[in-house]
Parts: structure tokens; sequence; C-alpha cells
């Protein structure tokens, strides 16, 4: 899919966004690891990152974004960071703890180390999931044909683009 | 040792469901659903063997003690629910639907198993937790899962049935966001028991009542109580069959005991049945359902939607048990959640047999098939009669109870009405089982190549068939746990 | 107190009540299916304004515990008034949830519009009795 033809003639935009998406990116991280210490968490952090990915592609076209995370991997990384929440739940409970009981991920020390670590893993599973599942969600809009008569059922099922379909 | 992994219940179909997103492969996804949805029956008959006789299991999620934190509380109530949903689910999940729903190729199947098992994770956490945004968390995994199986049928209104199905559903959850809102402004906290305990000085707040009304409505629509039902025939008749079968026989009961658990628990028995009377708004509806779906089933030409009718007016019989507030009429209410699954999702299994040999499930596609596939007639034969309410199947066993109930309450006239519909129940059902043994097949309709169903789905068709009979002449088990239930559920407590 | 007073006392409420209300309206009311998902995302943002308001406390402030120098580890947090900050963590959930339905919605009007041709509701039931 190429990017539409009146953006590729605009100079401007293509230079804000190439300028700003790195930084929103980089604010993505922040608001990612600040949320142990401040407002912030995989919510929001996985919201901004996903968002400042699909800038690149509103403005580069689908097709690169595509290249540099590939449909697949939005697939397993929405899966992977659902698991890797329920890893650190389960893994309390393997500690003798409760589901999700932090607190047990660090037998050793009594304090908040063990609340520390699980925070961070837990926020760290759900940024990557919501990261993942708004691209998904973007991927499967925006890799629809735009003729009506054209529409594919696999497209609508979600196989759609980057999946075999030409 | 059970009360330490009771939480698997819900955890377990919760990750499994990624796991077949990054496993992509559909036998073994298959094999995974089945795996696990077999170790929570296990789990949820041996929690029911431990609360049996009073007992309570309470889990801290993450460690926080309540009222705080999330608590998962199993009591009788709830472990009946956790081994009925889960067991239900065991026997839909092996039955081998042969290349799976019509709308999900092969490279795709593995995401329909991932749907299904969130949507079981979703039933079990509801009746589960005792925490009141928990519940509404789980509703909605559960149903948005359910709107998406339900769009995977093969016809085309199967998916503006499941955007119907996505308002109502949407506008039922919201409903009961509010009302847990409000109750939330009123006692200042989210656990169940703590907020039964805290609402007992606000009960003649305005708020309060608004809460109760706000719930009711909300969940009344997850159940498809008489006038707002409207989106279950349409679902039901249009999911896949496995789908309908899974639907039919788990997604209402769990909205029925959350009903129950709002009524009784929350705003407990003498203020909603005694100051409010809400019998008075319950009764008549439940009446009403059970006379018009009922009617309107006899009108049906196509055996899913009969079913899914008959499904509406079933729903009366178990609101009419909540309405004698009492504790053989719920008992009999809450038996009948456990029948009525048994009975619908063997039928709907049947419907899935038909479907694969013969093609149609149109009442005059099925004329004679009785001759051509006899054990899968046979079995459509025994889940009608159980409809009915023949002695001997457990659709007697519900209706004696809650006619016992009904009379208890001295409500002579609404015990007449029951067995009145059940000669509605009379007619739809023969109208099938005419086409099915005694109408000749059509000219245009030749069923000679029809043989009958393979066994990996006569298998649990029957197992279904064979337990509505088993569980019509012995209720001590059936009954037993849910006159237990009955009885803690109007103590006020889960 | 007067019904003036009450209704000027309450004004949030009449205000996410009417939200509701086009909400809802616009669902019930428009047979367009997209018009449908916003209508519902309106009523869902109502009920999501709800508990925001309910979690304000008059003259409270943001729920952040500030870091006390004097007492490294302790809290110096006994003059302060926060808000109530339970009903935003339940409301990240609820849009989350909110976003969901919507996705779903929307996904399931572009089949509508694939298996239809149209995306209005009334015209998708009369060719379905056309096409029986």
């Amino acid at each position: 899919m190429r990017p539409p033809s009146r953006v590729r003639e605009m100079p401007i935009l293509r230079v804000v966004a190439r300028a700003l998406v790195p930084v929103i990116l980089l604010f993505g991280l922040y608001v990612q690891f600040h949320g142990d210490f401040g407002p912030g968490g995989g919510f929001q952090a996985g919201v901004i990152f996903a968002a400042g990915l699909i800038i690149f592609a509103l403005t580069f076209g689908v097709e690169a974004l595509r290249q540099a995370v590939p449909v697949v991997l939005t697939e397993r990384l929405m899966a992977a960071g659902v698991l890797l929440y329920g890893a650190v739940g389960v893994l309390a409970m393997f500690l003798g703890g409760e589901f999700l009981n932090y607190s047990a991920l660090d037998p050793l020390t009594t304090g908040h180390h063990g609340q520390h670590l699980g925070i961070i893993a837990i926020e760290l599973g759900v940024g990557i999931a919501v990261a993942a599942t708004i691209m998904r969600v973007y991927y499967a809009f925006v890799g629809r044909r735009p003729d009506g008569d054209g529409e594919t059922r696999e497209a609508a099922l979600g196989a759609g683009p980057g999946e075999g379909t030409p | 040792m059970i009360e330490k992994i009771v939480v698997l219940e819900v955890v377990l179909p919760l990750l499994a469901a990624p796991v077949c997103v990054l496993v992509r492969h559909p036998r073994l996804c298959r094999l995974l659903s089945l795996g696990v949805v077999a170790v929570c029956l296990a789990i949820a008959v041996a929690v029911l063997l431990e609360v049996r006789g009073g007992g309570v299991i309470s889990y801290q999620l993450g460690g926080w003690p309540p009222p705080l934190g999330i608590e998962y509380r199993v009591s009788t109530v709830n472990a009946y629910l956790l081994a009925l949903v889960t067991a239900m689910a065991l026997v839909v999940f092996s039955f081998d639907s042969r290349g799976g729903p019509p709308r999900v190729p092969e490279p795709r199947r593995h995401l329909y198993y991932a749907v299904f098992l969130l949507c079981i994770s979703g039933l079990l956490g509801i009746a589960i937790t005792g925490d009141a945004f928990n519940i509404f968390v789980f509703l909605e995994i559960s149903s948005l899962s359910s709107y998406i199986l339900v769009s995977l049928g093969g016809h085309r209104r199967a998916v503006l049935s499941a955007f119907y199905y996505l308002v109502m559903g949407t506008i039922g959850g919201v409903f009961f966001m509010l009302g847990v809102g409000l109750l939330y402004q009123v006692t200042g906290t989210l656990n169940l028991r703590d907020i039964a305990a805290r609402l007992e000085p606000s009960l003649d707040d305005r708020g309060t009542v608004l809460a109760l009304a706000l719930l009711v409505v909300g969940v009344s629509i997850k159940l498809a109580v008489f006038p707002l039902h409207h989106w279950l025939p349409n679902a039901y008749s249009f999911a896949p069959p496995k789908v309908s079968a899974f639907l039919a026989a788990t997604a209402t009961k769990v909205s029925f005991y959350l009903l129950a658990m709002i009524l009784f628990t929350i705003f407990g028995a003498p203020f909603v049945f005694e100051e409010l009377r809400l019998q008075a708004v319950l009764l008549p509806l439940s009446i009403l359902a059970m006379f018009l779906a009922s009617g309107a089933a006899i009108f049906q030409t196509d055996l899913r939607r009969l079913l899914a009718y008959s499904s509406v007016a079933q729903i009366g019989y178990m609101t009419l048990g909540l309405s004698t507030a009492n504790v053989t009429g719920l008992a009999g209410g809450l038996v009948h959640l456990f029948n009525h699954a048994v009975m619908k999702g063997g039928l709907f299994l049947v419907v899935a047999c038909l479907l694969y040999r013969v093609g149609s499930v149109h009442i005059d596609a099925l004329a004679g098939i009785g001759r051509r596939m006899p054990l899968t007639a046979a079995a459509l034969v025994i889940g009608g009669l159980s409809l009915i309410g023949v002695p001997g199947t457990v659709g007697f066993v519900s209706k004696w109870y809650l006619v016992s109930g009904v009379l208890e309450r001295g409500w002579t006239a609404a015990a007449v009405l029951i067995l009145l519909s059940s000669l509605l129940a009379l007619v739809y059902v023969g109208k099938v089982v005419e086409a099915v043994y005694f109408r000749k097949p059509a000219e245009t309709q030749p069923i000679d190549h029809v043989r009958e169903a393979p066994l990996g789905m006569l298998a649990p068709a029957w197992v279904l068939a064979v337990a509505a009979v088993f569980f019509g002449l012995t209720t001590n088990w059936t009954y037993g746990v849910a006159r237990e239930a009955a009885e803690l559920l109007l103590a006020g407590g889960i | 107190m007067s019904s003036v007073q009450s209704f000027s006392g309450l004004w949030a409420y009449w205000l996410i009540i009417a939200l509701m209300m086009v909400g809802l309206y616009i669902v019930i009311a428009r047979d367009n299916l997209i018009k449908k998902v916003m209508g519902l995302n309106i009523f869902q943002a109502a009920a999501i304004l709800f508990y925001v308001t309910m979690a304000k406390v008059t003259g409270g402030t943001a729920p952040i515990v500030p870091h006390d120098p004097a007492h490294p580890g302790g809290h110096g947090e006994h003059e302060i008034l926060y808000s109530n900050p339970l009903p935003h963590v339940l409301m990240l959930t609820a849009i989350v949830v909110g976003v969901a339905t919507t996705a779903l919605a929307l996904a399931l009007a572009v089949r509508i519009h694939g298996d239809y041709g149209t995306a209005e509701e009334d015209e998708a039931v009369i060719y379905d009795m056309e096409h029986a």
C-alpha cells in the first residue's frame, strides 16, 4: 500500500512527523517506567507508544510500519503481554503467596522490594499488550481494501494484511 | 489445599487463551482447551464437596485482605455455578464439530478457541468473585467474547444478530456499572458482603433504590428476562450450533445467579420482596414469558429458533422461582438452572448433529429423519420430553419444586398457569417429533443419503440426554445442592 | 432544600443524565450502525463521568502522597485532603472495556457492510426479507 499521494507532497508533515515520532515513543517509555514513582503506567504508556507508531504509518504509509512491526508480531506480543502478567501472578503462587501477591516475589527481604518488582513486571506486561492490541486493531481496520465489493472475508476476520493477501 | 488453588478456576482459562494465540495450531489449541476445562471441572467439583454443608472458601487476591482487596468467595451457591459452567463447557468442548465454525478459516481457528476460553473465564469469574466491580469486568469479558462467538455463524444474519446482542449487552453492562457506582456512593465499598452489611441503615435512601433498579434492569438484559429478551432468539439461532449449546447452557445461568445474588445477598429478601414488592413485577413478567415465548416457539419453522424461544420461556420459570422468595421456589429456580442447561445444551448439540448431516434444521427438512438418524432423533425426543416436564426427566423435577414453592406462597393461579404453559411446550415439542418420526420426507428433499451422526458428535449429545434422565430420577445431587444454595441466599449469605 | 437548590446542587447529575439520554436516543433512533456505535460511546462516557464526579472531594488534591524529606520513608500526609483515587482506577478499566466494545462493534459493522452492502439497519432488514 502506497502512502496517500497528498501526504507525500507535504514535506512539513513528513519532517514534523519524523521529528515527533521518536519523542512520542520515548515519552511512552517514560510514562511506562516512571509509573513506579508518579502518575503513569502500562495502559497509558502502551497507548502513547502505539499512537506514535500509528502517526508514523499515517505519514509514511502502512507498508513502512508493517516492515518495522509485522502484523504477526503484534499478535504475538498481545498474547505475550497478557502471559507476562499472568506469569508473575502464577510465580507468586509458586513462591507461596496468593495469586498476584508481589510480596512473595522477594521472600528474603521483608520490605516493599517484592511489590516494586511485581508492579514493574506487571505494568510491562500491560504496556506490551496494550500497545500491541491498539496496533493490531489499527492494522485490522486499515488493511481492508477501500472498494466496497472487494472486501474479503479473511480481511474482515482479521487474517488481513501481511498474511498472504496481496 | 483446595482453598489455595481455587483462583485457578479463572486464571487457567484466562491464561490458556493467550497461549492459544501463541501456539497457532488448531488441534493443539483444542486439546489445550479441553484439558483446561477438565482441570477446572475437577477443581469445581472438589470445591463443591468442600463447601457443602455450609463451608466457605475465601481467597484474597494479591494478599490484600477484604474489604480493600478483591476477594474470591466460594460458598455452595458459587460452587454450584462453577461446577455447572465447567461441566457444560467440557461436554460442549468434547463435541467434535468437524471443522469448527463456518466463518473461521483453518489458519484462524486457534483464535476461536482463545475466545471460547475467555468466555468461560469470564463466566467463572462472575460466579467466583466477591467484588462488585470485578463482576462488571468479568461480565464484559464474557459478553464481549460471546458477541464474537455469535458472529461466527454461517448465515450473514449472524453478524447482524451479534451486533444487536452487542448493543443490548453494552447497555445492560453500563446499567450494571452505574448501579455499582451508586452502591459505592452509598456505602463506600465494593466488597459484596461489606456492601450488604453497610447498606442496612440506608435502605430507604433514594440512591439505594435507584441502584437496585439499575442493577436489576442491567442484569435482566443479559439474562433475557421477558420484555428484554429480543436479542436472544436471533443470537441463538444464527450462532454456530456449538456456541448456541454453550451459551444456552451457561451464559443465562450465570446471569440468573447474578440477579439472585443482587436481590438476596446485597439488598436482602425483606427489602426487595416485602418493602418494594418486586414480585409484583417479576411474577407477571415470568408468566408472560412462559406463555408468549412458548406461543412464539409454536409458530417457528426453524428448530433453532424454536429452541431459542423456548429458552426465553424457561428463563420465565427461573425468574418465577426467584419471585416466590421462599426456599422451595428459589431452590426450584436454581435446580432449573442445571436442568435447563442439561436439556437445552443437549438439544442444541442434537441440532448441531442434524445440521452436519441434513444441512438444515427447518422442520420440513427434518421430515422422516427419525428413520435415518435413530440415535440423534432419540436424544431429541428425550430433550423434548424434558422441556415439557414429563416425570422421569429433569424438567419434571424443576416444575415439581416450582409448583410446590408457588403453592407454599399461596399463588394457586400461578401454579395452574405453570401447568398450562407446559401444554404449550407439549405443542411445540410435539410438532418437531411429529415431523421427525411420522412425516414422509418431501419429494424435493430426498434424505436417502443421510446417515447417523458421527460418534464424536453423538456421544456428547447423549451424555446430556442420559443426564437429563439420570438427574430426573435421582435428585439428591441437583436438588440437594440447590436447596442448600437457596437457604444460603435467603439468609443473605454467599 | 427547595427544588431549585437541589437542581443547582446536583447539576453534574443532570448533565450526566442528559448525556445518557442523548446516547440512548441515538442508539434507538438511528438506523446507521456507526451512529449507533457513537451513541453507545456517549452512553458509556456518561457513566464514566458519573464515576469521575463521584470521586471529587471538595478542596481535595491529587492523591499522590508527598515525600517528606524530614522523615525518609515516612509520610507527612496528616493535613492533606485527597480526592478519591479509586473511581478513577475503576474507570481506567471501564474505558478499556469501552474501547474493546467499540472496536468489536466497528468490526461487526464493517462485516455487515461487506455482507449486505449497507451500514443502515433498515436497509439490511429489507435485504434479508428480499433474499430469504
